[in-house]
């Protein structure tokens, strides 16, 4: 593990991502009209691939209309990369025909697993990091791009609770899976920041350990907190609460580390006016464009 | 069992205990770190059944929903990642479900609101040219051997009990004064350009369309309709846009 910082180097960008390193939006349904009716300055929207596998409708209807005037980001969240089964062949063919319909700029998975056999558990669930997982999801990520013909962005989680077979660092894991498959990281600076609370690591340290030459996309989310068994602060990924301070504060650290890389405002839960998620782009942007000044 | 089939077998049990192999740096007890994944999968369930069935949801109040979806996912947990799927099975399961035996009609309207779904994310598909529909229906001597193709949101509903009026009033804030639940009801849902649209028609109606959709001429249909008002079901049809398509028979059965 490296806890040195990375010079910011132009072009460190995973080359393959042609999304713009500006701040992006999650699209929401309730937001459709919004955006087409006013057209609002957001660097790209980010779809969950999942929600548009139907076969018509508004869905669509309105993906393909603001597709037009955006750059999209495709986030899939049931591939189940993780899965100590085969990956789900019938998933793999709707999400390369959803790619072939949108041709999004980004596509992006999750360390993480969430079916088992038939069973969909709708929650992104924790690994065991060792050599035995590492080949598997080196596998699966390898069969996803090749069905895909197109690099995907692996992004890191935000995890609970910790295996005790594990025998590799999760920064290393995610470096060795990036060099051996080729795929590039989604860093979420929220999933970094609860991770390293939840297990007492140093969250700068974990990030210097990172492959942030692969970083093709970065998320900021908000989180919610509780507490375990013994008090201790546990910090939950839920995408409901505006981004947290200490979450901006790495986030200007990860600039400084790569420069501007698109950025995504994630809100899934307790979705609010659209002009607040606006803001936070506009933060985000902000900090896009003074990292861009530095390079 | 592989440590994924326990970890998912006991996410979903509560009464299973907490996976083994799991830590925690600070070395907390791991089953309170894993009460989150458990609390996780089991709120993003419910709160996908109670997007699906709103007005369920707001017939029996929040409590009462969430912890009749809570005893439905449990049993019924999602067997596809594509969530728009899930709770498909949710009125059969308020069928049985006998706390919920003092709401009769609850697992028709969760009926009526998944057909809404499925009307909503249905495939896209040109309505018929008004011009063309025209044509057809001025030609009498072979009106009746016409086949009429409906828009794949086509969905019909045939209920013992008030269900449209229900699910209406409920769309309004209004509250069920002066429905009679015990009144038999029967719904046709389609969409209608981007919007979901129900209808009440009466058993005759329903009958036609059945028909219609399962590819019976209009004379066939009407046959087993009689009662059927085939132009102002016809009427009702086109003004939704709910036929794409129609042709004639070559040669009568």
């Amino acid at each position: 593990m490296t806890t040195s910082c990375k010079p910011a180097v132009p072009g460190a960008q995973a080359a393959h991502v042609e999304l713009p390193p500006r701040a992006g939006l999650g699209l929401k349904t309730g937001h459709f009209q919004a955006v087409l009716g006013s057209r609002p300055d957001i660097g790209f929207f980010e779809v969950h691939a999942e929600n548009y596998m139907v076969a018509g409708g508004p869905f669509h209807h309105y993906l393909s209309l603001i597709r037009e005037h955006y750059p999209l980001s495709l986030h899939g969240v049931g591939l189940s990369i993780g899965t100590e089964g085969k990956l789900d062949e019938v998933h793999l063919k709707r999400l390369a025909e959803l790619i072939e319909r949108y041709q999004p700029q980004a596509f992006s998975e999750h360390l993480a697993w969430s079916s088992h056999g038939p069973v969909f558990l709708n929650d992104l669930l924790p690994l065991a990091y060792d050599a035995q997982t590492l080949d598997r999801v080196c596998a699966h990520i390898e069969h996803v791009q090749e069905t895909l013909k197109r690099p995907m962005l692996l992004e890191n989680p935000a995890t609970y609770l910790a295996f005790e077979r594990s025998t590799i660092d999760e920064p290393d894991f995610l470096g060795d899976v990036i060099r051996r498959t080729g795929c590039g990281l989604l860093l979420d600076v929220n999933n970094l920041y609860v991770s390293c609370v939840n297990h007492q690591r140093d969250p700068l340290a974990y990030l210097d350990a990172l492959p942030l030459h692969a970083v093709g996309e970065i998320h900021l989310a908000g989180f919610a907190e509780d507490a375990d068994s013994l008090g201790d602060r546990l910090l939950i990924d839920d995408h409901g609460a505006p981004i947290d301070l200490a979450v901006w504060a790495l986030y200007r650290q990860v600039l400084k580390r790569i420069g501007p890389v698109a950025t995504l405002i994630e809100r899934d839960n307790q979705v609010p006016a659209f002009s607040v998620l606006q803001e936070e782009a506009r933060q985000a942007d902000e900090l896009l464009h003074g990292a861009r000044r530095l390079i | 069992m592989s440590s994924q089939a326990t970890f998912a077998a006991a996410l979903l049990d509560p009464r299973q205990a907490c996976p083994p192999g799991l830590c925690c740096a600070n070395g907390a007890d791991p089953a309170s770190r894993f009460a989150v994944y458990r609390n996780n999968v089991l709120g993003s369930l419910i709160n996908a059944l109670a997007d699906g069935y709103p007005v369920v949801r707001q017939l029996v109040g929040d409590e009462f929903f969430q912890a009749m979806a809570g005893v439905h996912a449990q049993a019924c947990a999602p067997d596809s990642p594509l969530m728009n799927r899930y709770g498909a099975g949710l009125a059969d399961f308020i069928e049985r479900f006998e706390p919920a035996s003092s709401v009769p009609y609850l697992a028709d309207v969760a009926r009526l609101e998944r057909l809404r779904t499925l009307a909503y994310h249905a495939a896209d598909a040109q309505a018929a040219d008004l011009g063309l529909l025209a044509a057809a229906l001025a030609a009498p001597p072979s009106l009746g051997t016409l086949r009429v193709m409906l828009h794949p949101s086509v969905h019909l509903l045939a209920s013992a009990f008030a269900v449209v009026a229900i699910w209406a009033a409920h769309q309004a804030g209004e509250t069920l004064a002066g429905i009679d639940p015990g009144q038999a009801q029967q719904a046709l849902v389609l969409r209608n350009g981007l919007d979901v649209e129900v209808f009440a028609i009466d058993h005759a109606t329903y009958t036609f369309i059945q028909h219609l959709q399962n590819g019976l001429s209009l004379d066939q249909a009407w046959a087993f309709a009689p009662d059927a008002d085939p132009g102002h079901t016809l009427a009702l049809l086109i003004n939704h846009h709910a036929i794409t398509c129609l042709h004639h028979d070559k040669v009568l059965p």
